[in-house]
């Protein structure tokens, strides 16, 4: 009614209203990132801290800190022949798998996808192995698969090409157990990584190949020129799933090669996280694993931010 | 003309036949030497299938008294049983706050997030060690289970989700007077049940098969999960072979009829999962 007289109020009103609503956002903002935001305060913020100061630390049987010795821990590491090793075993195995992996998953997908009947049969027996784990795979690698024994299936299978029963997992000149460590994690991943493809296939536009067939290109041109340029994004995602995951490789080592009482150590190969579980877990040395679990993770780190930098991963959306 | 199509076809099938043959090997060696009487499992001689059927495997499976194996399944359970709906939960709670609430301070929020996404699990797990053992929670579940309830990917997965997610739903809860909290828990929850199923079926399969986190946090033979108690069969000095492959047969059984019957979620999160960008 009286609108002249009551202007001041009514411009001053929608502010406090819009300033009230804000602090219900902020409230509802908090309730709802609040478990997220310390959960991984603690759990990685706080973890990686603590460790951070405990590699400075003779931190042995304890995990309080007090007993500074600089970058003790970190000479250590840097001069143990083991741990210098163990970063070149996951780099050769890195080297091996990746590629493997790679044009394994990209095959099947291409194959999956150029099938019209029984496309989601197939597409279920090649997914399977990811349901299951590390362990399991690694008991039937190392007790039937590669046992070495004249009945274990990769020497029966050698056998029918009349090559002798090979000890897979013991002989190291040659180091055959490789066959045994790739085609493990092969089985178990590659299909994980098929349905990614499969997904960037079934993203490409049929145009694009009815196009290149009136150019009348072969299908390996049209495969060359139209579906890997496509799957540019797809790649790069999955190469890097694929390296972060090689060079975090525990399970299969530790379970392949480990025995009940000497626990790995007459494994013929170490990766990183097995020497790390060692120092820390075996030895007790708290101060040597925090600082080669920040070496790895600077390591990591590093290999992703590299990547990004050639092909935009993680850059701000 | 129907002829050509499937000679050509043809070399296809047989490839893709021959490849599945191949991935299916480990499943059918896993099963039949689960079935024989331990002098049949290390008889020099191939067989095909053990006659008769040694079922007696999977009883002794659980009579072994150095390995704890139906606490083990039970540990398993319940670990993946709490992980994948509240680690879910979580992280859809703050994937929508993060998507569609604006306030001062949200980008820090995410890029605090997105941070240790760069950071896996696995490589700090001394680090972790430190903070959980420091709590208290060595050979316990909920050790186990807590640094697990918080993954950085499933909040940016859902963020991304909710990015897309119709505006006009929240705006009708807002005129029927709902607050932010009564928009996300009446009617955006609710409308995000194919999300919330794919990634809680990954983040399920991921914690029955996770192997060096309980490893190191569950020494005890009460806190081993059923992945500790196979790996500790595996590597002892004297094995019940036959047992141990009755073993890894229980042990895969949940996932995978988990694969078959909600293979259409895990197939979704798993390609959500590689376009994290």
């Amino acid at each position: 009614m009286t609108a002249v007289l009551e202007a001041p109020p009514v411009t001053v009103a929608p502010e406090k209203r819009r300033r009230r609503r804000d602090w219900r956002a902020i409230g509802a903002f908090a309730v709802l990132t609040g478990p997220v935001v310390i959960g991984l305060g603690l759990f990685k913020y706080v973890a990686i801290a603590w460790s951070f100061l405990l590699s400075f630390n003779d931190a042995r049987g304890t995990i309080t800190l007090g007993h500074w010795i600089g970058f003790d821990n970190y000479a250590f590491l840097l001069g143990d022949d083991a741990f210098l090793t163990s970063l070149a075993t996951i780099a050769l195995f890195t080297v091996v798998i990746v590629p493997i992996t790679f044009v394994a998953s990209l095959g099947l997908a291409v194959l999956i996808n150029s099938i019209k009947r029984g496309k989601a049969f197939f597409r279920t027996i090649f997914l399977i192995p990811a349901a299951v784990s590390y362990v399991v795979a690694a008991l039937v690698w190392k007790m039937a698969l590669f046992n070495g024994l004249p009945s274990g299936v990769a020497n029966v299978l050698g056998g029918l090409f009349g090559a002798d029963p090979v000890p897979w997992l013991s002989e190291t000149s040659p180091p055959v157990y490789w066959v045994a460590v790739v085609t493990l994690r092969l089985w178990l991943q590659v299909g994980l990584y098929m349905i990614l493809f499969l997904a960037g296939l079934q993203a490409i536009s049929p145009s694009l190949y009815e196009a290149g067939e009136l150019d009348g290109t072969t299908k390996w041109q049209a495969f060359r020129y139209i579906t890997l340029p496509q799957l540019r994004n797809t790649s790069v995602a999955v190469l890097l799933l694929i390296l972060i995951a090689a060079f975090q490789a525990f399970d299969e080592f530790y379970n392949l090669f480990g025995t009940g009482l000497s626990g790995t150590a007459t494994a013929p190969v170490k990766p990183p996280l097995v020497y790390l579980y060692d120092s820390a877990l075996g030895d007790q040395n708290y101060g040597v694993g925090s600082a080669g679990s920040f070496l790895l993770t600077v390591l990591i780190v590093v290999i992703t931010l590299l990547q990004g930098r050639f092909v935009g991963f993680g850059k701000k959306d | 003309m129907a002829v050509l199509p499937v000679s050509r076809k043809a070399p296809k099938y047989v490839l893709a036949s021959v490849l599945s043959l191949i991935f299916l090997l480990p499943f059918y060696i896993m099963l039949r030497n689960a079935l024989m009487t331990r002098q049949q499992v290390s008889s020099p001689d191939w067989s095909w299938l053990p006659d008769p059927l040694s079922w007696v495997n999977f009883g002794d499976l659980f009579a072994d008294a150095s390995v704890p194996m139906a606490h083990s399944l039970w540990n398993s359970f319940l670990v993946a049983v709490v992980t994948a709906p509240v680690g879910t939960l979580f992280g859809s709670m703050a994937g929508y706050a993060l998507a569609r609430i604006n306030v001062p301070g949200r980008r820090a929020v995410f890029t605090y997030v997105l941070v240790t996404l760069m950071i896996p699990q696995s490589v700090t797990f001394v680090p972790t060690f430190v903070v959980v053992g420091s709590m208290g929670g060595v050979n316990t579940e909920w050790g186990i289970i807590a640094p697990n309830l918080f993954s950085a990917f499933t909040v940016i997965l859902f963020r991304n989700f909710y990015l897309r997610f119709p505006a006009e739903i929240e705006e009708a809860g807002r005129l029927d007077g709902l607050g932010y909290l009564g928009v996300y828990r009446r009617l955006v929850l609710p409308n995000s049940g194919s999300m919330i199923a794919s990634l809680g079926a990954l983040m399920f399969i991921e914690s029955w098969n996770a192997f060096l986190w309980p490893l190191v946090i569950g020494q005890d033979p009460s806190s081993w999960t059923a992945q500790i108690a196979l790996s500790t069969f595996l590597t002892a000095q004297s094995v019940n072979l036959p047992a141990l492959f009755a073993g890894a047969l229980v042990t895969i059984a949940p996932l995978v009829a988990m694969f078959l019957v909600a293979q259409r979620f895990i197939v979704s999160g798993i390609a959500a999962s590689g376009l994290k960008e």
